[in-house]
């Protein structure tokens, strides 16, 4: 994965606006296939379904080539696509809520529960070990952590995330974006970004520490 | 953020803390404190990697594109917009 970058449009994206604005396919064509499955990551934040997702990816692109002739170079190609694409996303997002039940709904609450269960700690007044772990965790196999099937649990703990949480683990850790990064795509402080961020990832991680333990019971 | 570490840390603080801790974002203290208590704790240890490989798994997904046929329809958009 190429880094992102921060700030204004480089000389290399120059080239390429002056190359799409001249009518350039195969410029076209090579943005478009390096960008597309991160704008399908980033639409599937917001929308319900791979296959809405690739919609707005391609509503993303139209306003992409109708926007061409306004682009300014104020921030990078890269990140002016990636602004069009999200409010796409989003108003699509905003149409699917309104005509979906909301127990269908992935929960919108930015609830603070625990990152462990509190049961796994020895009690505060614990004479000896206060809040130290009662059951502390086990190391995890490595080559169990990145296979497939660990992987699609968590894509699928990702996808149950409250949508705020899940946009910040989204960029910062599937896409690796820097946190400088999704902080000025998100309008959000770096504080709160680190918080949504060890939210998601510690609901994440006991979601794999689950699966884990239910594989070794079998 | 500003959150107060006490002396000796405890496990229930450390998981509070480990993305403080793995962002750089603890001030120094703080963070000697959470480095020291890694040294003696196994189970924090083992959380700390438990959390590195959680965001090494979200960052093996894996991503594909559109479909060859979506690509052709944006293409021949692209190919409108540019007569």
């Amino acid at each position: 994965m190429d880094e992102p970058r921060v700030g204004a449009a480089s000389a290399e994206d120059a080239l390429v606006v002056d190359a799409l604005r001249a009518g350039d396919e195969k410029a076209f064509l090579a943005v478009v296939q390096s960008l597309n499955p991160p704008m399908l990551r980033i639409a599937s934040v917001y929308v319900s379904s791979r296959g809405v997702a690739e919609e707005v990816v391609q509503e993303a692109w139209l306003g992409v080539l109708k926007g061409l002739s306004r682009f300014e170079g104020r921030s990078s190609l890269r990140r002016w696509i990636f602004g069009i694409l999200t409010n796409c996303a989003k108003s699509r997002g905003v149409r699917e809520a309104r005509s979906t039940p909301f127990s269908e709904m992935g929960s919108q609450d930015d609830e603070d529960e625990p990152a462990v269960d509190p049961s796994r700690f020895l009690p505060a007044d614990h004479p000896r070990w206060p809040g130290h772990w009662s059951a502390p965790p086990t190391a995890w196999a490595e080559e169990q952590v990145l296979n497939k099937e660990s992987l699609t649990v968590v894509e699928a703990a990702i996808a149950r995330l409250p949508v705020n949480q899940r946009e910040v683990i989204t960029l910062r850790d599937v896409l690796g974006w820097s946190s400088e990064e999704v902080c000025e795509s998100l309008a959000i402080s770096e504080g709160n970004q680190r918080v949504l961020l060890h939210r998601a990832r510690s609901k994440v991680r006991a979601v794999l520490e689950k699966h884990f333990a239910e594989g070794e019971a079998r | 953020m500003t959150r107060r570490v006490p002396q000796e840390l405890t496990c229930t603080e450390m998981v509070r803390l480990v993305t403080e801790f793995l962002e750089d974002a603890l001030p120094l203290e703080d963070r000697t404190r959470f480095e020291q208590h890694l040294v003696y704790c196994k189970g924090c240890a083992a959380y700390v990697r438990q959390m590195r490989k959680t965001v090494e798994a979200s960052s093996g997904l894996k991503d594909t594109g559109l479909s060859a046929e979506a690509e052709d329809e944006l293409l021949r958009a692209f190919k409108g917009f540019c007569k």
